[in-house]
């Protein structure tokens, strides 16, 4: 197994892998104590128009797609604090706008349709050292930004009004959260894919609650359960030529249900809270 | 003399939610050390009042100041402790007793510090003062109604703030709870800090309340001493009860005669 590490391109992939396996659930536990789940899908679509704005301009596609997604993201927060535009819709909204315009665009850009794959399934494998570099920095500045400002963070997610009375600055906590979530999109564009990347936001969280107890302890297992769900996939991909996004995304599938068996049996075991 | 300025001042105030004026010229102080209760009817605007109080709802007239300063300038955030108006304490994601209790001290801590040993202790303190120190591991979800009610209590208590303000923490609580609720208050009123608190009926903090200010339609009804209060309701009582032949109402309430 080991001689996968004698490709450079797998060396970068493990890398990548790396990086995004911390940095998704690292903001994605932010996201599911908001109850905004799905906003990293909608994200992901917004991002893919960047991507095509990439693909019609000339820039690499990973810089246009970070920039347009997280102009997204705040205009997503923009909408929940000040418009009459209810969460759902504007998710929705973003959804639909993201496709329409990343098709749209590569269209004008001459280019089919199937030029996108690579970024709505991932393509971890064509990872470049630039890519890698872009990938590494904002990976880092993710999972730091998340760990440092957790306690902000979370009041922000716990109880937005309490929050705001205890003078935080909560537009600005909240646009870093969508932001943040826009750019780990980006992060794992090339590693799940577009389609898939919100599933590595939230489903080792939701694997973490099953045998959790506290905000730290969900918070921390998610980045082990990313990590390990990220790794794992490339080496499987890898040994029985899948694609490296679904087997990712199935591992980290299978980390829940486990879990969630774990987790049923020891409450059923456990005495109740004192009164 | 050095005169220092109330706590809380809500100087004719007015607020519009959805185009409808829901305050009319409001005026209300909580002076250093005094325990108000805000009564009135569902729909008077006493929510509204103590979250424009707070700077959670917007006015569209006169001013709000928090220890002298106006609220848009108000910086010193910690010496205002807050209490929504809600039971349940639960998110997305687990959280213990302690988390929650923690965030109360977001006001004093220092952004990408770990919490200091003043931290620690003003989070035991407020557990303490509620009896939930035996539960600060357990997730907030696992706790019945009452006990989330505590744990927001808590995290206002942690704030080691000197203006107090409640909006109706005993909404959903049992009597018991409430008894609890009335001598935690009094150590707080004891120990010099105000308290701006909403409530639907006075039940046990009555004997603690030095003032009761009654909203009705958005208008102040009645401000001043609660004995007052409970002669004019029940006078009304009787007044009703000559016309309707229903006994009066025991105690007094904002559901009640206003």
């Amino acid at each position: 197994m080991l001689d996968l590490l004698d490709y450079d391109f797998m060396r970068r992939a493990l890398l990548a892998a790396v990086f995004t396996g911390l940095a998704a659930p690292a903001i994605g536990v932010f996201l599911v104590h908001r109850r905004l789940a799905l906003l990293g899908d909608g994200l992901g679509h917004v991002a893919l128009t960047g991507v095509a704005l990439g693909l019609l301009t000339g820039v690499a596609p990973l810089v246009t797609a970070v920039i347009v997604a997280a102009l997204g993201a705040l205009l997503i927060e923009f909408l929940r604090a000040n418009s009459r535009t209810s969460g759902d819709v504007a998710l929705a909204m973003l959804f639909y706008g993201g496709i329409a315009g990343g098709v749209l665009l590569t269209n004008l850009a001459d280019e089919s349709a199937a030029s996108l794959n690579a970024y709505l399934f991932g393509s971890i494998t064509t990872v470049s050292d630039g890519d890698l570099i872009l990938v590494g920095v904002l990976g880092v500045a993710i999972v730091a930004l998340c760990l440092g400002l957790s306690p902000q963070l979370f009041a922000v997610c716990q109880d937005e009004e309490h929050a705001r009375v205890s003078g935080l600055p909560v537009w600005l906590l909240s646009a870093l959260i969508s932001v943040l979530a826009a750019v780990t999109i980006t992060v794992a564009m090339r590693t799940v894919g577009l389609l898939l990347v919100s599933a590595l936001m939230v489903v080792p969280v939701a694997a973490s609650q099953q045998i959790t107890r506290s905000f730290r302890s969900t918070h921390l297992v998610a980045m082990v359960i990313g990590l390990a769900a990220a790794l794992g996939g490339v080496v499987a991909s890898y040994e029985v030529e899948t694609s490296p996004g679904p087997t990712i995304v199935m591992l980290a599938i299978a980390a829940f249900a486990v879990l969630a068996i774990v987790g049923a049996s020891r409450r059923r075991f456990r005495p109740t809270s004192p009164k | 003399m050095t005169v220092t300025s109330p706590p809380l001042a809500v100087e004719g105030v007015s607020v519009a939610l959805d185009g409808r004026l829901v305050l009319h010229d409001v005026s209300l102080t909580v002076h250093a050390g005094e325990f108000v209760t805000l009564l009135g009817a569902n729909g008077s605007g006493k929510s509204t009042l103590v979250r424009a109080s707070v700077g959670l709802v917007p006015t569209i007239g006169g001013q709000v100041l928090l220890f002298g300063t106006p609220l848009a300038d108000f910086t010193d955030r910690a010496r205002v402790g807050y209490v929504p108006q809600r039971t349940r304490a639960v998110a997305g994601v687990p959280a213990t007793v302690d988390e929650v209790v923690s965030s109360g001290r977001l006001s004093r801590r220092r952004w990408f510090m770990p919490r200091t040993q003043a931290d620690r202790a003003a989070v035991d303190a407020a557990l303490d003062r509620v009896d939930l120190a035996h539960l600060r591991t357990a997730p907030v979800s696992e706790l019945s109604g009452g006990q989330q009610q505590r744990v927001l209590i808590a995290r206002a208590l942690a704030t080691e703030a000197e203006l107090l303000v409640m909006d109706e923490p005993t909404a959903g609580v049992d009597h018991d709870n409430q008894q609890d609720l009335a001598a935690l208050m009094g150590d707080l009123v004891k120990d010099g800090t105000s308290v701006l608190l909403v409530a639907h009926e006075l039940g046990p903090m009555g004997p603690l309340i030095d003032r009761a200010v009654v909203l009705e339609s958005g208008r102040v009804r009645y401000d001043g001493a609660v004995d007052h209060l409970l002669d004019e309701a029940l006078g009304h009582a009787a007044h009703t009860h000559r016309h309707t032949g229903e006994p009066p109402r025991e105690g007094i309430s904002g559901e009640g005669v206003w």
